[in-house]
C-alpha cells in the first residue's frame, strides 16, 4: 500500500475479485447510516425477516400450552382478582334508585324524598319479577345486617301496592281486567294484526312489539312499565301480551298518569274507558310509595340503609378490600370494624407467623439431611433420597390424618408419654387442633420441598473447597461456617421461598389439624368461596395474599438476590 | 548414608503404605526424603498413587502403615489445619463467595492475625504474583491464569515452608501453562520454599523440577534429576514414560562391564549398555532415543549396524521425523534436525542405521 501511495501512477482500479473491494461492497450503508444487506435492503429488516420464521415456529410450539395456561390459569385468576372490586350488582338491579339517590345527602340524617322511593318501587318491582332482588339483598347484607330480609320482604309485598289500584280500576270497569283491551290501548294496529296471526305452536318468533302512536306522550309512566312487562313476558315466558294480564305495576302507573295528565283529547281505542277512569281516579284510595315502603318496614326510612346503598352504588368498590383488612365502607367513609368483628388482621398475622415457623423448622430439619445426601457415597445417598421422597408418594390426606392419630390426646405420642410416666393420665398434652399441630404436620409435609433444592445446591459444592479451607488452617467448624455454609445459602433461599409460598396458601392440612387457633387465611377464603358465597371478599383476601407473596419475593430479591436462588445445577 | 539423609530431610516418607479397601495397596512401601528448598515432582499415570501420596502429606488421607515426617516430626496424627502446609488444588478451589483479597486473608484470619498485618501480607502476596490490582474482584471475574496466580498466592501468603500442588496447571491452555511453569518455578526459587508438585505431564515435570519421582503401580520407579531421568532411565517403564523411545526385544548374547551384545528376535546383533540385566541369556528390551540414532553411521570397526526401510517421512519444522521398519519394529522413529544438508528420505528407501553403544540401554523385558 505504501508503494501505491508513493507513486500515484501505479494505482490500479480494484478488480472485481479484489477481496478489499468486496469487503467494501459488503460494508454498504444508506444515507442514514443503516447497514444494508447484499441486495440493498436494510440489514435490520433482513435480519428480522429471517428471524420471524423461527419466532413463529417457536410460538407455534408453545401455543398449546400457552392457550391452556391462559384459559385455565391466567383467565380464572384475572377474573377472581376482578371480582374483588366488581360491584355492578347494585347499579344493575336498582338503576333508577341509584340515579335518584345522587341528589340525596347522607349527612342530612333524613330519609330521602318521594322520587327515590318511586324509583325504588320501579326497580324493585322489576327485580322481584326477575327474582334478583334477593341476590342484591345478600350482597348488601355483607355491609349492613338486616338488608337481606328487608329486600326479601319488600320484594314479596311490592305486588300489593299495585293490587290496590288494580282492584279499584276493575271495580270501576271490568274491561280493565281484559288483557286485550290493554294490548289495543298500548300497541299499534300493525303489531296487533301480527300478534293475532301468531300462534304459539307455529314456532315463529313473537312479533316485535310496537307502541301505538301518541300513547307514550299521553301515558308516559304506563308506557314504560307496560314495555317492561312486554319485554319480560316475551323473553322470560315467551307469552303473547294478548294472553297475559298486565302487572299490577302498570295499574299504579296508569293511576299516576291519569292524575298528572289530561286525556280528554285522546281519541284512540278505548278512549271512553280511559276518560271514564280519568274522571274517577281523583276519588281513588291512594298511598305514596314512601308510605307504602314504610308500611312494609320502618327500616326503609333508615338513613343508614340509604347511605349504604349510596356508598355501594358505583360499579367498582373498595368495600371488599376494606372488609379484608377489618375495615368497613360506611356512608361516612372507611372505618375500622368493631374490636370483636376484626378477624382478618389476626388471620393474616397468624398465617405469616406460622408460615415462617414452618419454613424455619424445615431449614433446621432439612439442612443436615441435605448435607448428608450431598456428601454420602452414592449408594447410601440414594437410599436416603428414597426416604426423603417417600412422603411424596403418599396421599396428603393420609399423611395429615396420620398426624391426627399421632398427636391427639388419646393418640400414640400421648400414650407413650403417659406409659413412660412423663405425663400424667389426667394432663395429656394438647398437640392437635391448635397451632402446634399445624406447624408439626405442615413441616413434615413441606420438608421435601426444602431438602431437594438444598441438596441440589450442596451437591454442586466441590469437596475441595472445604479441603482448601482446612489446608489453609481452618478447623472443621470454621471451614464449614466460613466456606461451606455461605455457598449453601442459595439452596436455603430457594427452599425457603418454595416452602414459605406453599405454606402461606396451604389449606388442607390446617383445615384438618388446625382446629380454630391453627387455621390459615386460606381456610377463611375457602369458607367465603364455598359457604358464605361472598366471592368478592374471598377474591379480595386472595388478592392481598398474592400481593404479600409478591412483596416478600421482591424483598427477598432486593436482600438476597433472586440470581442466588438455585434449584439445581 | 540413607540414615543421615533421612534425618536431615525436611519431608520424609518412611515405609508408607496406603489401602482404601483393605485388599489392595494403592501405595506400596513408599520411601522418600526431600531436603529443604527442593522442588520435587511426582509424575505418573493416573492411578499410580501420586495424588494419594500428596493427600497423605496434606493430611486428607491417613497412611495405613508407615510414617510421614515434616521437619523431623511425625505428622501422622496431626490434622490438616495444624500442619501449616500450603496447597494449590487442581481447580484452584478459590472460595467463590469471597473476593480475591478475602480469599488471601482467610488463612491469616483463622490464624488470628491482626487486620493491619493481614492487609500488608495480602498486598505483598498479590504483588508477588503480579495481581496487585485484583484484590477487589471475585474469582469468577478472573481468567484461568489469574485464578491460578491467586491460588498460588493464597497457598503462600501464610508463609508455609512446604507447598503442595495438585496438577495446578491442568486447566490452562498450552501457552499459559508454559508461562505459569516458569512463574511458579521463579517464585518457588525466590522464596526458597519446598514444593511437592503432582502432574501427569512429563514436560512440566522435566522443566520445573529439581528431582522427579516417577510413580507407577504404587511405587517410585525412579527418583532422579530430570536429565538423568531422561538420559539414564533405570527401567523400561521409566524409559517408556519419559520422552519418546524406540524399543527392540531380544536376548543377552554377551555381557561384560558396561557393554553387552544383544541378539534381537530377528537374529540381528546390536551393541548396548546393560542397565538392569545381569545374565547371559536374559530377555531384554533395548531402548534408544530417536535423536541418538544415526543414518549411515561411521562408528568404528567393531560396531554393529542394522538395515532399515523408510516407511514415512514427516516434516515438522524444526525437526524431521523418519519412521522406519527396523528388525521387525515398524514404529522405529528417528529424529533429525532440520539442517540444509540433511537428506530427506522418501518411503521405500533402504538405509543403514546405527548408534553409540552407550546410547542404547538394555533394560528389563517386563
Amino acid at each position: 500500500m505504501s508503494d501505491a501511495t508513493a507513486d500515484p501512477n501505479k494505482v490500479e482500479a480494484p478488480t472485481p475479485d479484489d477481496p478489499l473491494a468486496q469487503a467494501k461492497a459488503l460494508d454498504n450503508r444508506d444515507a442514514s447510516g443503516r447497514m444494508l444487506a447484499a441486495d440493498g435492503t436494510p440489514l435490520k429488516r433482513q435480519l428480522a425477516k429471517s428471524l420471524r420464521v423461527q419466532k413463529i415456529r417457536a410460538l407455534m410450539l408453545i401455543a398449546p400450552l400457552l392457550i391452556f395456561v391462559l384459559l385455565t390459569f391466567i383467565a380464572p385468576i384475572a377474573d377472581m382478582l376482578f371480582r374483588s372490586v366488581e360491584n355492578q350488582i347494585v347499579s344493575e338491579t336498582l338503576p333508577e334508585t341509584v340515579e335518584a339517590l345522587e341528589d340525596w345527602d347522607y349527612e342530612s340524617g333524613e330519609a330521602p324524598g318521594e322520587p327515590v322511593y318511586d324509583a325504588l318501587y320501579n326497580d324493585l318491582f322489576l327485580a322481584a319479577e326477575y327474582k334478583n332482588h334477593t341476590r342484591l339483598g345478600t350482597r348488601l347484607n355483607y355491609e349492613l345486617t338486616g338488608v337481606s330480609s328487608l329486600f326479601r320482604q319488600a320484594g314479596r309485598d311490592v305486588e300489593d301496592r299495585g293490587e290496590a289500584y288494580l282492584d279499584q280500576f276493575e271495580e270501576l270497569n271490568d274491561q280493565w281486567e281484559d288483557e286485550v283491551v290493554w294490548a289495543e290501548l298500548m300497541g299499534s294496529d300493525e303489531w296487533l294484526e301480527a300478534q293475532r296471526a301468531w300462534s304459539e305452536d307455529s314456532g315463529d318468533r313473537l312479533p316485535r312489539f310496537q307502541l301505538r302512536e301518541g300513547v307514550a306522550a299521553l301515558l308516559p309512566e304506563t308506557t314504560r312499565s307496560f314495555l317492561n312487562f312486554v319485554e319480560f313476558i316475551r323473553t322470560e315466558d315467551r307469552e303473547s301480551p294478548l294472553d297475559e294480564e298486565p302487572w299490577s305495576r302498570v295499574y299504579t302507573a296508569l293511576y299516576t298518569d291519569l292524575m298528572n295528565n289530561d286525556v280528554s283529547a285522546y281519541s284512540g281505542p278505548h278512549a271512553e274507558l280511559l276518560q271514564e277512569a280519568a274522571a274517577a281516579v281523583p276519588d281513588f284510595e291512594t298511598q305514596t310509595t314512601k308510605e307504602f315502603f314504610l308500611s312494609v318496614d320502618d327500616d326503609w326510612a333508615d338513613p343508614e340503609l340509604w347511605g349504604t346503598i349510596q356508598a355501594f352504588s358505583p360499579d367498582y368498590t373498595s368495600g371488599y378490600f376494606l372488609s379484608a383488612v377489618d375495615m368497613q365502607k360506611t356512608p361516612e367513609g372507611a372505618a375500622l370494624r368493631n374490636e370483636d368483628e376484626r378477624i382478618y388482621g389476626l388471620l393474616f398475622k397468624r398465617t405469616m407467623f406460622m408460615s415462617l415457623m414452618i419454613t424455619f423448622s424445615c431449614i433446621l430439619l432439612g439442612y443436615p439431611i441435605a448435607y448428608l445426601l450431598a456428601n454420602l457415597p452414592a449408594r447410601t445417598a440414594n437410599l436416603l433420597m428414597i426416604l426423603v421422597l417417600l412422603p411424596f408418594w403418599t396421599s396428603l390426606l393420609v399423611r395429615t390424618s396420620a398426624w391426627k392419630v399421632m398427636l391427639q390426646q388419646q393418640g400414640v405420642i400421648n400414650d407413650v408419654l403417659v406409659w413412660l410416666g412423663l405425663v400424667g393420665d389426667g394432663s395429656r398434652l394438647v398437640m392437635i387442633n391448635n397451632q402446634f399441630g399445624t406447624i408439626v404436620a405442615m413441616t413434615h409435609i413441606l420438608l421435601p420441598f426444602m431438602i431437594l433444592p438444598m441438596y441440589s445446591v450442596m451437591s454442586t459444592i466441590p469437596p475441595t473447597y472445604v479441603r482448601a479451607a482446612r489446608s489453609l488452617g481452618a478447623t472443621n467448624m470454621t471451614a464449614f461456617r466460613r466456606v461451606y455454609f455461605p455457598q449453601s445459602v442459595p439452596g436455603i433461599g430457594a427452599g425457603s421461598i418454595l416452602v414459605f409460598i406453599l405454606a402461606i396458601g396451604y389449606y388442607i392440612t390446617p383445615e384438618i389439624v388446625g382446629g380454630t387457633t391453627g387455621t390459615f387465611i386460606s381456610n377463611r377464603i375457602a369458607y367465603h368461596i364455598s359457604s358464605s358465597l361472598n366471592w368478592g371478599l374471598a377474591a379480595a383476601l386472595g388478592t392481598i395474599l398474592l400481593a404479600v407473596v409478591l412483596i416478600l419475593y421482591w424483598a427477598y430479591d432486593r436482600i438476597v438476590g433472586i440470581d442466588n436462588v438455585k434449584l439445581g445445577g | 548414608m540413607a540414615q543421615t539423609a533421612e534425618n536431615d530431610a525436611f519431608v520424609a516418607f518412611e515405609r508408607v503404605q496406603k489401602s482404601y479397601d483393605g485388599e489392595t495397596l494403592v501405595v506400596k512401601d513408599l520411601n522418600l526424603a526431600m531436603p529443604k528448598g527442593e522442588f520435587l515432582t511426582m509424575l505418573g499415570p493416573s492411578g499410580s498413587g501420586k495424588t494419594t501420596c500428596l493427600m497423605m502429606l496434606a493430611g486428607f488421607e491417613t497412611a495405613t502403615h508407615g510414617e510421614i515426617r515434616l521437619g523431623g516430626q511425625s505428622i501422622n496424627n496431626i490434622p490438616p489445619h495444624k500442619r501449616g502446609i500450603g496447597m494449590v488444588f487442581q481447580n484452584y478451589a478459590l472460595f467463590p463467595h469471597m473476593t480475591v483479597a478475602e480469599n488471601l486473608s482467610f488463612p491469616l484470619e483463622v490464624r488470628g492475625m491482626g487486620k493491619a498485618e493481614r492487609e500488608k501480607k495480602v498486598k505483598r502476596a498479590l504483588e508477588m504474583v503480579q495481581m496487585g490490582r485484583f484484590g477487589g474482584r471475585r474469582p469468577a471475574q478472573l481468567s484461568g491464569g489469574q485464578q491460578q496466580r491467586i491460588a498460588l498466592a493464597r497457598a503462600l501468603v501464610f508463609e508455609a515452608e512446604l507447598v503442595l500442588m495438585d496438577e495446578p496447571l491442568g486447566a490452562l491452555d498450552k501457552q499459559l501453562r508454559e508461562h505459569m511453569q516458569f512463574e511458579i518455578k521463579r517464585i518457588a526459587d525466590d522464596l526458597g520454599i519446598t514444593v511437592v508438585y503432582v502432574t501427569h505431564d512429563q514436560t512440566e515435570a522435566l522443566t520445573m523440577s529439581d528431582r522427579v519421582a516417577v510413580f507407577d503401580d504404587g511405587r517410585i520407579q525412579q527418583l532422579a534429576p530430570p536429565d538423568e531421568l531422561y538420559e539414564a532411565p533405570k527401567n523400561s517403564f521409566v524409559a517408556q514414560f519419559i520422552g519418546e523411545n524406540n524399543t527392540l526385544e531380544g536376548r543377552i548374547e554377551e555381557i561384560g562391564g558396561n557393554r553387552c551384545t544383544v541378539r534381537l528376535d530377528t537374529g540381528d546383533i546390536i551393541d548396548a549398555n546393560p542397565v538392569n540385566v545381569k545374565n547371559k541369556g536374559d530377555r531384554t528390551r533395548v531402548s534408544i532415543r530417536p535423536e541418538r540414532v544415526e543414518f549411515n553411521p561411521d562408528l568404528g570397526p567393531e560396531a554393529h549396524t542394522l538395515k532399515a526401510e523408510v516407511k514415512e517421512f514427516i516434516y515438522m519444522g524444526d525437526v524431521f521425523r523418519t519412521r522406519l521398519s527396523v528388525a521387525g519394529n515398524d514404529d522405529f522413529i528417528v529424529k533429525t534436525r532440520n539442517r540444509a544438508d540433511q537428506h530427506r528420505f522418501s518411503p521405500g528407501e533402504r538405509i543403514t542405521i546405527g548408534w553409540l553403544p552407550e546410547d542404547c540401554r538394555a533394560l528389563d523385558a517386563s
